[in-house]
């Protein structure tokens, strides 16, 4: 077998990040629903908010630290696998990536343990606070690692000096021009994905009998935040499509799969681009659809493939299956909010099995899309690593292919350990419910009065 | 004074700064997962895990401050060091995760042993990684022309693997002390005991490296053996015997806190002594602070960041330390 080292670096990296990505972008929507309960328990008195807080939290808690531990390996990956990019970019990335951890990092740990361990010890608005705040914190992250990464995709602010890249203007390194559509995009996507879990784990609850009250909760604040952000990413993602057209032309040829810009690009739904013989086989496709989204026009031109050397072209298969995934996956979602605002509009949605059905199998749905986003947005930009800067396979660190390979090997086996286990203790905690999660955690001590207040009117939702 | 002069010197005090307060605050909570396996019970794995359980995360945070603090600063060193040290760093990311994943695993499953296993096992591990990859740096780096230019193996010594050891009984000690100072009961007599034969062990090491050091490396003895350094660095080996002696004392007359600040005060020692011994070089013997330097514009841009952010972070953290005061008796913790 062959071990080549960058092939290896790059699979390496993908898997670990694609393993991270998934705990952050359920735990910044879901520290912002935490944060949202104890706020509205706090308003309103009702300790049911409070009750769905603590079950939630639990669940929380293990994700992040699921985040934590695969995103600090991230932190020294930069290094190991990608020495040579560190070097070059670092003067850039080093300083995106101090903020996040400085302004994010820090103050999610402390007020996590406030959170989670705090309820006795502080006053109360101390305790809603840190909710507020571990939910800010992360977005904060997200803030600072999507510019970094932004950066990549699209750098401004810099010079480029004995083959190095020097800040010049922070302002325009952070707010590079994919920045803002990046960002919104992720947030967005952050908040969809964990309101999808909940919106599942409801509906298992109604399905069940369990735990009606609070799970008609849940379930209507996840229909009326996501009839309103699902629409609203399938806008944002147009807004980010147009951006890429006007930073990175190739990779929305690679997305449409179009290859010659002389003529209006057509939307496949489906196609097998083949790289060799520069087309597509197979290809259903709606005539102009490109063009019109991407244009406005009927006969728009966008870019072709062709208009760079083949050594320039991105993956074509990863990113156009990748992006089809997405999208598919983004209009469902969106047309799942709103037939369940629908059905809630017509006062049937917690009577209609079919619906409680199907969405208490959509839980993943919001993680894929994530995932298979990334796929697109980072295949997309090779060969490079940094857009026209760095390649990717000059950005790796000098470590021998069979290292790397026995390495991944041991992420591999790690990763797919502890992921087993996190999927199965969260699967646990849905199982037991809400009343578990609730003795579990001794009632804190301003609970104690509203606790029993909502036991009485426990019914009346 | 030039900014291309000073702004490298005060990131490696910073910098030098976050490692040391990593290496005690994740040093106690690491060393108490090495004392894991002798504990009594299950109830005691609770009790300790208790006293930890509303500060790992914070004290692990320090590490990315570490990573990233170097990437920052140092970019040029950050690149050298990571592909060198490959092997142990990684070892160490996959410990970490196993260690830190016990934290809520052990507390949800019904299978403890498996997640006591991958917490004693995630945190002796990650212990004697840190402790190698500090010896993989001290004894030398192979760099030509900007990057690593050894094999993947350079760091496996003698040497490396002495100081591996080293830490992993120092981060050991300092859970013992820290168990001592916040729990109650049995666990905290059996501390006790622990945390005196660990000091001497500790001793031990720390003798060995400042042996092994001068005599093997010759930057090293010229550093601390050579006119007039002798008369200012002889104090550091006696404040040394004098901290571990406040520590033994301590232990032995029931105090509570003095040996955990004490066993500080010798990894604060011990650090300046590896201070002394390689400063101004980040990457030893060829590379300095200076020569490993970033951008002035990145140094700067993220001085301004860190001059705010850093007492806000010191402060809540300190905050978090005070909220969760006290002991910890057999069947508590911090949220009951």
């Amino acid at each position: 077998m062959d071990f080549d080292p960058v092939l290896l670096a790059r699979l390496q990296f993908a898997f670990t990040i694609a393993f991270h990505i998934i705990f952050p972008s359920f735990t910044i929507g879901l520290s912002a629903y935490i944060a949202t309960l104890h706020v509205t328990a706090w308003l309103t008195g009702q300790d049911r908010f409070l009750r769905i807080a603590r079950f939630w939290t639990k669940i929380f808690a293990v994700s992040f630290g699921m985040g934590v531990v695969s995103g600090v390996v991230i932190s020294y990956e930069l290094g190991t696998n990608w020495s040579r990019f560190s070097r070059i970019a670092g003067n850039v990335i080093g300083p995106l990536a101090g903020y996040e951890v400085l302004s994010a990092f820090f103050l999610e740990a402390s007020f996590l343990a406030i959170l989670l361990f705090g309820g006795k010890r502080v006053p109360r608005w101390l305790h809603v606070l840190s909710a507020v705040i571990v939910a800010v914190g992360t977005a904060i992250s997200a803030f600072w690692i999507l510019s970094a990464n932004s950066w990549m995709h699209t750098p401004a602010g810099h010079e480029i000096r004995d083959g190095v890249a020097v800040p010049v203007n922070w302002w325009a390194i952070v707010f590079n021009p994919s920045f803002p559509y990046r960002l919104a995009h992720m947030l967005n996507a952050s908040y969809l994905t964990a309101g999808f879990v909940v919106l599942a784990v409801s509906c298992r609850y109604l399905l069940r009998g369990d735990h009606v009250d609070e799970a008609r909760t849940m379930l209507r604040m996840a229909i009326g935040l996501l009839v309103v952000l699902a629409p609203l990413q399938i806008f944002i993602g147009d807004q980010h499509g147009l951006n890429t057209l006007a930073h990175q032309p190739t990779k929305i040829a690679a997305m449409e799969a179009h290859w010659d810009s002389s003529k209006p690009g057509d939307f496949h739904i489906f196609a097998w681009p083949d790289a060799k013989a520069e087309k597509n086989h197979f290809e259903i496709s709606i005539p102009h659809g490109s063009s019109l989204i991407l244009t406005h026009e009927w006969n728009g031109r966008i870019p072709g493939l062709k208009d760079v050397p083949p050594g320039d072209r991105p993956p074509l298969v990863t990113v156009f299956f990748a992006f089809r995934i997405m999208i598919a996956i983004g209009f469902f979602l969106a047309a799942a909010a709103i037939c369940g605002a629908f059905l809630w509009w017509r006062g049937k949605l917690f009577e209609t099995r079919w619906y409680l059905l199907v969405m208490a199998q959509t839980w993943w749905m919001g993680f894929v899309a994530v995932i298979a986003g990334w796929v697109v947005t980072e295949s997309g930009r090779q060969p490079w690593i940094v857009q026209g800067i760095l390649r990717t396979a000059d950005a790796t660190s000098p470590v021998i292919g069979p290292a790397i390979a026995v390495t991944f090997a041991l992420f591999f086996v790690v990763y797919g350990i502890i992921f087993s286990a996190g999927i199965y203790f969260i699967n646990r905690l849905i199982v037991k419910g809400l009343d578990a999660a609730t003795t579990d955690q001794p009632a804190v001590r301003l609970g104690g009065a509203l606790a029993a207040a909502g036991k009485d009117t426990g019914g009346g939702a | 004074m030039t900014a291309e002069w000073l702004l490298p010197l005060i990131w490696a005090g910073i910098i030098g700064s976050a490692v040391v307060l990593y290496v005690i605050l994740d040093g106690f909570d690491l060393g108490i997962g090495m004392l894991f396996p002798f504990a009594k019970d299950n109830a005691e794995r609770d009790q300790m895990m208790a006293s930890i359980a509303p500060f790992w995360d914070g004290n692990e945070t320090w590490l990315v401050m570490g990573g990233v603090g170097l990437l920052v600063a140092f970019p040029l060193a950050y690149a050298i060091v990571m592909p060198a040290l490959y092997l142990p760093v990684i070892v160490m990311l996959l410990a970490l995760v196993f260690r830190g994943v016990a934290f809520e695993f052990r507390e949800i499953g019904a299978n403890k042993a498996l997640w006591n296993t991958a917490f004693a096992g995630g945190s002796t591990l990650a212990g004697l990684s840190q402790g190698v990859i500090l010896g993989g740096m001290i004894q030398g780096i192979a760099v030509k022309e900007g990057a690593y230019a050894g094999g993947t193996f350079d760091w496996a010594t003698p040497f490396a693997l002495l100081c591996g050891f080293g830490v992993a009984f120092g981060y050991a000690l300092l859970g013992a002390t820290w168990l001592t100072m916040k729990t109650k009961g049995p666990l905290a007599e059996r501390a006790r005991t622990q945390a005196t034969w660990l000091l001497l062990v500790v001793l031990g090491f720390m003798a060995a490296v400042s042996l092994w050091t001068p005599l093997e490396f010759p930057r090293i003895r010229q550093r601390w053996f050579s006119l007039p350094n002798l008369f200012y660095l002889w104090p550091v080996p006696l404040l040394t015997a004098l901290t571990a002696f406040a520590a033994w004392r301590s232990l032995s007359k029931g105090g509570d806190t003095v040996p955990f600040v004490a066993t500080i005060g010798l990894f604060l020692l011990g650090f300046l002594g590896l201070v002394i011994s390689s400063f101004p070089y980040l990457v030893p013997p060829f590379l300095t602070i200076w020569q490993t330097a970033a951008a002035p514009s990145s140094q700067r841009f993220m001085l301004a960041g860190t001059l705010v952010l850093l007492p806000l972070i010191l402060g809540y953290t300190a905050y978090v330390y005070w909220l969760f005061r006290g002991k910890i008796g057999p069947g508590e913790n911090y949220h009951g």
